[in-house]
């Protein structure tokens, strides 16, 4: 009985990394360009800015809100960045603008999200089409061309590390910090949990959705950065549906759209897990439209696994259940 | 005689991930009468009714209908042998008609497949004629009362012909005077042949109603009797294995000076000028009908709602109180009459459910203290008598007076100066209830000061030094504890009596 408990914890707990490890055992052995120092950092350079997005994904999931607006809003950052950099010629300065912008834009989100109560999918749909006007009004729809040394963030390595990684590696630590080793952490889950519980218990459920949109800001400002930087220009078309990439990655690592349940090492893992079914798909040259196919099947299945589990949690439970999307629901004390 | 059983369950079985929740029940109800089950939270009673009305299946054991065995796979199977269950909260649309409320899920159709509203109004008539109901069938749901919507359930399972309905705390939300046409409501089936289970924490109440009682706990029937061979007492003692000697463990203590004052609190036209005060050592009642206004005096108090005017003072220093996190720095906490709503997280673990008022107490110089937490939550628990498989374990999956515990050791490891509970033990077993009323007990004797909402008379008489009774939005008297009676209580309550002492 006991171990029986501890298999299905386990099982729980760590499934999203064994299919990871299959995934990655199976691609190694089907594709003999898998496995190349150089294959693995490109994926690695590709995902940065993706799993960066989806750490921002996964704090405003945990509490109950997500953000549409990542893709336009990285396009924005990026755009202002680059353009900073062209002008002063100082990486710190256009890495900061490109963090700010990114927070300004978060903290409008917050605002209506929040102080206007705007249900966060709306919100920040505008968001979404608000900055990528800006970003085209700004550009005058132009690439932005000749980046000079700004190429360094996408580009370039620090040793053998490629520095995107270095920075989608702090970003990583930096969220499973949060989540795990603050209060504000904490308050995420108990936000997206229940939120009329948690100002009930004096959480200040204002300060914790800003926070977690200033937090997606930052990355968001920085995926901008190391985006423009990869592709050696600034698009302010580029970076089109990225927020969903995010989205799946962070629903594939276990973070629950019913808010108050997800991991950072969840979302790393799911994250991958997307990095390398595209990765093995291009290099046994999948159709895109097909690929396409496959990464939605995917997500339906993610979903379906959340449902199933959760249920199963439920149940197990002697006898709770407590499901409001069920309308004949069957609850009991 | 055997012509007389409805139902008759034998040996069943059940069990869940690391829980026997059923050892071999043998239980059987006869045709025309009321059997009420009586129990702890968790004793199994609402799993043995989800296996009778098939949400879940049993793993050994066998049930059986007019002697029939049968095997029940799920509700709507259930309905068709004529069984139906009304469920503690129900669960409703509240855009929803009355009409399209009855026919949910068996909507007569036509021959295109196009639903049969002629047909549907017709019947809906028909029955609401026939129960005596004076709404019509076009009425939503959200313009009837908690009761009135029972009442809809009840005609609901009647119009799919059930002779066994299964009724699950049906009056734990609703008045008096609602219970009592529930009542007449069940005496009038009852004749009509009908058998119901009917589940129940409030004893008075079985024993108006009961024709048979059953005794579960952990997971067994521990006595079966007829109504007359049993009384309150003995029924208790059965739920709980042992003779509670006193129901309400009230003490002695010294009531020190004013911890709280409360001059002349307005809140728009919820609540109008309420005074009142409460001193260290002190255990303060507040009654009166649904709807009087006193969960809006506490809820205000506690920085939920906010106050128009007046005057707050906690131990001697006026306060402005506007959210909770000021009210419970003040000392002042306060457990939700809705804990679904206000008191749990229900996906997070009972651990993270507890630390949650106090989260410096765990978090801090720039990590979490894991050691401290666990010490922190398991010292409370085992001073509370928590039961809970493991800290980790999330906070839905216990019973419900194991929850609440939860909820008050939230507030316990703040170590509040006036704790304001709400209808308390609404809902618990009387194990869970003796404990929080123990609970009152020693904060009042360390000094602290409790304020009890609370709509059973019999528990804010029990526990109470003063009550105070509210009617319309404001205190319409104070009593001390040599004066409590419920029907004084009762003339405040109902506005009939104003009390001039009130300052």
């Amino acid at each position: 009985m006991d171990l029986k408990n501890v298999w299905s914890t386990a099982k729980k707990k760590y499934s999203i990394f064994m299919v990871l490890f299959v995934l990655f055992f199976i691609c190694s052995i089907i594709n003999e360009n898998f496995l190349t120092p150089n294959n693995l950092t490109n994926i690695s350079r590709q995902l940065a800015v993706t799993t960066i997005l989806a750490f921002g994904q996964t704090m405003l999931i945990i509490s109950g809100m997500l953000d549409l607006s990542q893709g336009s809003v990285l396009a924005l950052s990026g755009v202002f960045a680059v353009s900073a950099y062209k002008s002063t010629g100082s990486l710190v300065i256009a890495v900061l603008v490109g963090i700010v912008t990114g927070v300004v834009c978060n903290i409008v989100n917050a605002i209506m999200v929040s102080t206007f109560k705007a249900p966060p999918f709306i919100a920040t749909l505008a968001m979404l089409t608000m900055a990528r006007g800006v970003a085209l009004l700004f550009t005058k729809g132009q690439n932005l061309l000749q980046l000079g040394n700004f190429v360094v963030f996408g580009q370039g390595s620090a040793g053998i590390i490629p520095i995107p990684i270095i920075f989608l590696v702090i970003i990583a630590i930096f969220t499973w910090y949060i989540l795990k080793h603050t209060r504000f952490g904490r308050s995420l889950y108990a936000v997206g949990g229940n939120e009329e519980a948690s100002i009930a218990s004096g959480i200040n459920v204002h300060k914790v959705k800003y926070t977690a949109f200033i937090i997606n800001g930052i990355f968001v400002g920085l995926a901008g950065v190391l985006f423009m930087s990869r592709v050696n220009a600034g698009l302010p078309n580029g970076a089109v549906g990225y927020e969903f990439t995010a989205l799946t990655a962070a629903i594939i690592g276990g973070t629950s759209f019913s808010g108050g349940v997800g991991t950072a090492a969840g979302t790393l893992a799911g994250a991958f897990i997307v990095g390398f079914l595209d990765n093995i798909m291009n290099l046994a040259s999948v159709d895109s439209y097909m690929q396409q196919i496959v990464r939605g099947a995917i997500i339906a299945l993610a979903v379906i696994y959340d449902i199933r589990s959760k249920n199963r949690r439920t149940k197990s439970a002697m006898g709770r259940i407590e499901d409001k999307e069920k309308p004949k629901a069957i609850k009991a004390k | 005689m055997n012509q007389n059983i409805k139902l008759r369950v034998s040996q069943i079985e059940k069990s869940f991930p690391g829980v026997k929740a059923l050892d071999k029940i043998d239980f059987t109800v006869k045709k025309g009468s009321v059997h009420v089950l009586c129990g702890e939270n968790g004793a199994g009673k609402s799993t043995l009714m989800k296996i009778i009305n098939g949400v879940y299946q049993p793993d050994g054991g066998q049930i059986f209908i007019d002697e029939k065995p049968v095997k029940i796979s799920n509700p709507i199977q259930a309905r068709s042998l004529g069984i139906s269950m009304i469920f503690q909260e129900m669960n409703y649309v509240p855009e929803m008609t009355v009409e399209e409320n009855i026919f949910l899920g068996n909507l007569p159709v036509g021959k295109l497949g196009n639903v049969d509203w002629k047909e549907v109004r017709r019947r809906t008539n028909e029955l609401l004629k026939k129960e005596n109901l004076p709404y019509s069938p076009t009425t939503l749901l959200k313009d009837l009362t908690v009761s009135d919507i029972q009442m809809l359930e009840i005609i609901k399972a009647v119009s799919y012909n059930s002779d066994i309905i299964i009724m699950d705390e049906p009056t734990s939300a609703i008045t008096l005077k609602e219970v009592e046409k529930l009542f007449a409501k069940i005496r009038e089936l009852k004749a009509r042949g009908v058998s119901i289970i009917y589940i129940s924490h409030k004893l008075d109440e079985i024993f108006q109603i009961a024709d048979e009682i059953t005794v579960f706990r952990d997971g067994t029937v521990v006595e079966s009797h007829p109504r007359e061979e049993l009384d309150i007492e003995q029924v208790i003692a059965l739920m709980v294995g042992r003779k509670l000697t006193n129901t309400y463990p009230k003490e002695e203590v010294k009531i020190g000076e004013d911890i709280l004052r409360v001059e002349n609190l307005n809140n728009g036209n919820v609540y109008h000028d309420v005074n009142f005060h409460l001193k260290k050592g002190e255990i303060i009642g507040f009654a009166g009908l649904m709807g009087a206004g006193r969960t809006e005096v506490m809820r205000s108090l506690f920085g939920l709602d906010p106050i128009t005017d007046g005057k707050v003072t906690i131990k001697g220093k006026e306060v402005k109180i506007k959210n909770v996190r000021q009210s419970i720095e003040n000392g002042l906490v306060m457990l939700s009459e809705d804990r679904r709503r206000y008191g749990i997280i229900p996906v997070r673990s009972v651990k993270e459910n507890t630390t949650l008022s106090f989260l410096q107490k765990v978090f801090y110089r720039f990590r979490l203290h894991h050691k401290t937490e666990k010490n922190i939550v398991s010292d409370m628990f085992s001073k509370m008598k928590v039961k809970t498989p493991s800290l980790e374990t999330t906070i839905q999956s216990l019973s419900g007076g194991n929850q609440q515990k939860v909820v008050l050791a939230k507030w316990m490891i703040r170590n509040p100066d006036i704790l304001i509970l709400d209808e308390p033990t609404r809902g618990i077993d009387v194990g869970a209830k003796f404990e929080i009323y123990k609970l009152m007990t020693n904060l009042a004797q360390e000094g602290k000061a409790v304020i009890m909402v609370s709509s059973e008379l019999p528990e804010l008489i029990g526990m109470c030094d003063r009550i105070y009774v509210m009617c319309k939005g404001t205190i319409t008297g104070e009593i001390s504890r040599k004066d409590f009676s419920q029907e004084l209580i009762m003339k405040y309550a109902t506005g009939t009596l104003i009390s001039n002492e009130v300052n």
